[in-house]
């Protein structure tokens, strides 16, 4: 459960933005999640559930959003199939992870008065 | 909220952030990795599922290597420090690191670890992680490489199951396979076949701590990934 770890880490991030901007309130966390990031997103959710309280985040929504694993080839930059050998079945390159290990703070929504 | 006329609730702000949210731990991995770097530490985070054949590995590494190459380790365990005086029984200078109920290790637990340590007299650090195949993958240590312990005995779609694991692998020693007589169901070339559908440069070495096979071939591969440049 990596995950409260990473909500921890979250809130501390969102809490140095938020000193950025005195007297708003943050309402809204927008991260990204990618698939071969090891960290699961139902657990994620409920780990935020049960930290924000009193902290900077307590009456903000946190959306996240899974990104895909994509592998390509590093040479003609073809897709590899799903579960497929992750070697190019065109030109026999290496391929690369083009996405899904992030784990991202993409934006946070601030309510100013 | 304005929520009258439509005016695009001109009260609320998005800030734009495109931070990685382990950035700190990730800054304190880089600060590990450079200091290990400079003292001409080859710096591995050995990872793999309770009773993989960690220690094991590294008790074997050592029988064999000891006397040519200094050996240190910390270990990381949720309780005990039972791997740990196996490792110093073995000649390896370790370190118990007790995570509590924490399932992996972060840079600033290995940080503070390091100073147990005179790291120019070390040849080989490694960081024995939590038996787990899914928290350690996430937190980056300042290791320069990742090995992981995979047993015959844990099936063979096991590396399917546990991706992310893989696919940050470096290397994977398939372990225990003196078992192999006598477990008649297990393929390894499925084995193979699994790791190279999550491992992008899919490199196994077949490994027994009881019958030594793998060993040489792991400490080649060990040599052969050593810093180049010493500074200290």
């Amino acid at each position: 459960m990596h995950e409260y770890s990473v909500i921890q880490s979250l809130i501390d991030s969102v809490e140095t933005q938020a000193k950025l901007h005195p007297g708003a309130m943050v309402k809204l966390l927008r991260v990204s999640i990618g698939e071969l990031s090891g960290v699961d997103t139902t657990l994620l959710a409920s780990a935020y559930e049960v930290f924000r309280g009193e902290t900077v985040c307590a009456d903000a929504v946190l959306e996240i959003k899974p990104v895909s694993a994509r592998w390509s080839c590093t040479k003609c930059d073809r897709a590899i199939p799903r579960g497929d050998v992750l070697r190019c079945a065109m030109c026999d390159a290496e391929v690369k992870l083009t996405s899904g290990d992030e784990i991202v703070l993409d934006q946070i929504e601030l309510e100013v008065l | 909220m304005c929520q009258d006329c439509g005016c695009g609730d001109a009260n609320i702000v998005p800030v734009d952030v495109h931070e990685k949210i382990l950035a700190k731990n990730d800054s304190t991995a880089d600060h590990n990795r450079s200091h290990l770097r400079k003292a001409g530490v080859l710096c591995v985070n050995l990872m793999g599922s309770p009773g993989a054949g960690k220690t094991a590995v590294l008790e074997a590494t050592a029988r064999m290597a000891s006397e040519a190459l200094s050996i240190a380790a910390i270990a990381g365990d949720l309780a005990t420090d039972n791997d740990a005086r196996r490792l110093k029984a073995a000649g390896i200078l370790a370190e118990a690191l007790n995570t509590g109920s924490m399932c992996h290790l972060d840079a600033e637990l290995v940080h503070r670890a390091l100073h147990h340590f005179k790291l120019p007299e070390i040849d080989l650090l490694f960081i024995e992680n939590v038996g787990n195949l899914v928290c350690p993958a996430v937190y980056d240590l300042g290791q320069a490489v990742n090995i992981v312990a995979l047993s015959v005995t844990e099936g063979e779609d096991k590396p399917l199951k546990y991706p992310t694991m893989f696919a940050k692998a470096d290397l994977v020693l398939l372990t225990k396979t003196d078992l192999l007589p006598y477990l008649p169901n297990v393929r390894v070339e499925k084995i193979h076949d699994a790791i190279a559908r999550v491992m992008p440069r899919p490199n196994v070495i077949e490994f027994s701590s009881n019958n030594g096979q793998g060993v040489e071939l792991l400490l080649d591969w060990l040599q052969a990934h050593r810093p180049a440049e010493i500074y200290a």
